[in-house]
């Protein structure tokens, strides 16, 4: 579908108007369009502005404790290796880790959030709000709130409200009022639909900290390039590793943001394997999954035309996933752009799969991943026994698991 | 080209008295009830219909309209119906202008040429899509205005001088001025600062404002309509069809009913707005 002219670059997008191709775009209701153009004005600002740029990287360093480490994975190499032995096989690339997961509060959710309260400070605005899946944006939008001293409503799905219940409680702690949007499925995209109204309520004073690579222009590109410190610091740090680039970089994608960050700063290295794992659920047969690259189609939702979940009508499906933060129905436009041109691909991992990565990945590595993340790994023990032992990989681990041990403990019939 | 919506508003100017626009969502409580409902809007004294299409994530909207689009789409109401429903409210009247209010995603899938052939044919007037500001006038509002639909654009309190042309550039039919910036059913502001919006908003067209958002009674509709070309009610509408049925789905009294009754009260609330205007 929608086939598109290889460009010479990757890195270019988006244009003027914030399109990738058919993708991106403003689609949002007037009362919000001053405002979107107001703060596309302020990045284009900020981002010229060398003590903005300082501050940023300064709280990047003593706040959020970047750059985050490359991890050889090596317990999961041997892993692999020995999967592949099994096999009769003598592959098995060597899998690292982009440690995201060792940044404050626990995921690759900070990087854009100190970017994005910085540019509220510079607007003048006086509230924060924000959506959140998982939990991990808001906290990581609470934390940078409470930073900064403004007052923070963070809109969260009733169901996730249930599933992530440490997280819930940080925000709390950290002063952050958490709404539960029981609307559809109670998930991402209907605390998305509630920030917006709240936003649309609100324009004089509330900053809207959109968490993933999505939503109306700006959004996409400000998050995206907030995010892609983590794929300038990998690059970075393999070459200086191995002395040359990775085979095969992996990210999990709900919307995006994780992924989009690690990928960017890759899109035009053209020896560089590039794979984005969306949430496969219980199969793409039904509609229990989030796979929207992958079983989705093209449509117009929350400011963006985005590959979506939807019905012949047009309605917008629920989806589901194990993991809260892949539970949303569309992705970021960028995705949608990179997988029409083929530089990027988006393939499903199931549930199953994801939490046999996440119990593997703790016991092999002592690490205890986020479900999302999971997803990732689990993609990448799958491909790696059948690729050479000199092979490398790269794979984001996004975030911490702890919020996840509820969930996993039920599903794995454990009391907790 | 005159539309049905630029011939209603010179009638209206002639009789010297505000528009009653009525928004009342398809589909709901079901097919044929809504199709009543409708029926029954010109007779109770509204003047232009706003024909919701149901969607499933209707980011502008309050609870009271999410909740009765929800309530259309478990019907199995899709937007294939819902100009179905105009087509079949056409057969016996050929002279109400219908203006269908949604969102861009149903009519993306449907696909905008083959729309825009269908909701011509199905005598639809003209088009609120909430979701297209005029950064995205390629999609559809070009496209409507070359098939003889006007475009109706939503203004608001954000809108500023400097954005305003911008916004009326491709608008036809009428502006529709949202009194505040807020998602649908929310409270009404002082009449002084929407009748200076107004103002301010002429200064830049002559296409009729119609003001919406809050408006719920007669006496409010009297007064709104004293400040400008039309008023707009939606949620007072849609909650007097939420209020006719049972938790389990079943009516308590007759929905269209109910809907007629309460035009009719504000009808009398434009029409007074007319002698406050004259004395």
């Amino acid at each position: 579908m929608n086939t598109v002219v290889e460009p010479n670059s990757f890195k270019t997008g988006p244009d003027e108007e914030g399109m990738f191709g058919i993708f991106g775009g403003r689609f949002v209701a007037e009362t919000l369009m001053p405002l979107i153009l107001e703060l596309q004005q302020a990045y284009e600002d900020a981002k010229n502005d060398p003590s903005f740029k300082a501050e940023l990287q300064a709280l990047s360093t003593h706040y959020a404790g970047r750059p985050s480490k490359l991890y050889y994975a090596e317990g999961l190499t041997q892993h692999v290796r020995q999967l592949a032995k099994d096999q009769g096989l003598d592959g098995g690339a060597k899998i690292y880790f982009k440690r995201e997961d060792l940044n404050h509060t626990g995921s690759h959710k900070i990087n854009n959030c100190l970017g994005q309260i910085l540019l509220a400070k510079r607007m003048g605005k006086t509230r924060i709000i924000a959506e959140t899946g998982a939990g991990q944006h808001g906290v990581a939008s609470a934390t940078v709130s409470a930073r900064f001293g403004l007052p923070c409503v963070v809109y969260m799905g009733a169901t996730d409200v249930e599933r992530q219940k440490p997280n819930v409680f940080r925000m709390k702690l950290l002063g952050a009022e958490v709404k539960p949007v029981s609307s559809g499925h109670g998930t991402l995209k209907d605390a998305m639909n509630e920030a917006l109204r709240d936003w649309v309520s609100n324009v004089e004073d509330t900053y809207y900290l959109i968490g993933t690579a999505a939503g109306p222009h700006p959004y996409p590109e400000m998050v995206r390039d907030f995010q892609s410190v983590i794929g300038t610091e990998a690059r970075e740090q393999i070459l200086e590793r191995e002395g040359r680039l990775p085979d095969t970089i992996i990210a999990a994608v709900g919307g995006g943001s994780n992924a989009i960050g690690l990928f960017h700063p890759f899109l035009d290295d053209k020896s560089v394997e590039i794979i984005g794992i969306e949430a496969g659920g219980r199969g793409l047969d039904g509609e229990e999954h989030c796979a929207s690259m992958s079983a989705g189609r093209p449509g117009v939702l929350h400011g963006n035309r985005t590959y979506l979940l939807q019905n012949k009508d047009g309605q917008i499906l629920d989806g589901h996933s194990v993991s809260a933060g892949l539970d949303y129905p569309g992705v970021g436009p960028e995705h949608s752009w990179l997988r029409d041109t083929g530089r990027v691909s988006y393939v499903p991992i199931l549930d199953d799969e994801a939490l046999e990565a996440f119990t593997l990945t703790t016991r092999t590595e002592g690490i205890i991943p986020a479900l999302e993340s999971a997803h990732a790994i689990a993609h990448a023990v799958k491909i790696a026994p059948k690729m050479a032992q000199d092979k490398i990989m790269i794979v984001n681990l996004s975030g911490r698991g702890d919020k996840d041990v509820h969930t996993v403990g039920q599903l794995l019939g454990m009391d907790i | 080209m005159t539309t049905r919506i630029d011939r209603k508003f010179a009638a209206l100017k002639a009789e010297g008295r505000p528009a009653l626009v009525t928004y009342f969502m398809g589909g709901d409580p079901d097919f044929d009830t809504s199709l009543k409902i409708m029926k029954g809007l010109p007779g109770a004294g509204s003047d232009i219909i706003e024909l919701g299409v149901p969607f499933s994530d209707p980011m502008a909207d309050g609870p009271a309209i999410q909740a009765a689009g929800l309530r259309a789409l478990k019907k199995g109401m899709s937007l294939t119906k819902t100009l179905d429903l105009a087509a079949r409210f056409r057969q016996a009247d050929d002279t109400t202008p219908i203006v269908m209010m949604g969102y861009y995603n149903p009519i993306y899938i449907y696909g905008v040429d083959r729309f825009l052939v269908d909701a011509v044919a199905s005598g639809i007037d003209g088009l609120i899509i909430v979701d297209l500001p005029p950064e995205m006038d390629e999609e559809l509002c070009i496209p409507a205005i070359k098939a003889g639909i006007n475009f109706i654009r939503l203004a608001t309190p954000t809108t500023d001088d400097k954005r305003l042309p911008k916004v009326l550039q491709n608008t036809s039919g009428f502006v529709y001025y949202v009194s505040m910036n807020g998602i649908t059913g929310s409270a009404l502001p002082d009449t002084s600062r929407v009748a200076a919006a107004v103002e301010r908003i002429k200064k830049h067209t002559d296409l009729p404002v119609v003001v919406g958002f809050g408006v719920k009674t007669a006496e409010q509709a009297k007064v709104i309509g004293s400040a400008a070309d039309g008023v707009v009610v939606g949620t007072a509408i849609v909650n007097a069809v939420a209020n006719t049925i049972n938790p389990d789905g079943s009516l308590v009294a007759d929905p269209a009913e109910a809907v007629a009754t309460m035009v009719k009260g504000l009808s009398s609330g434009v029409r007074a707005s007319s002698l406050a205007a004259a004395e």
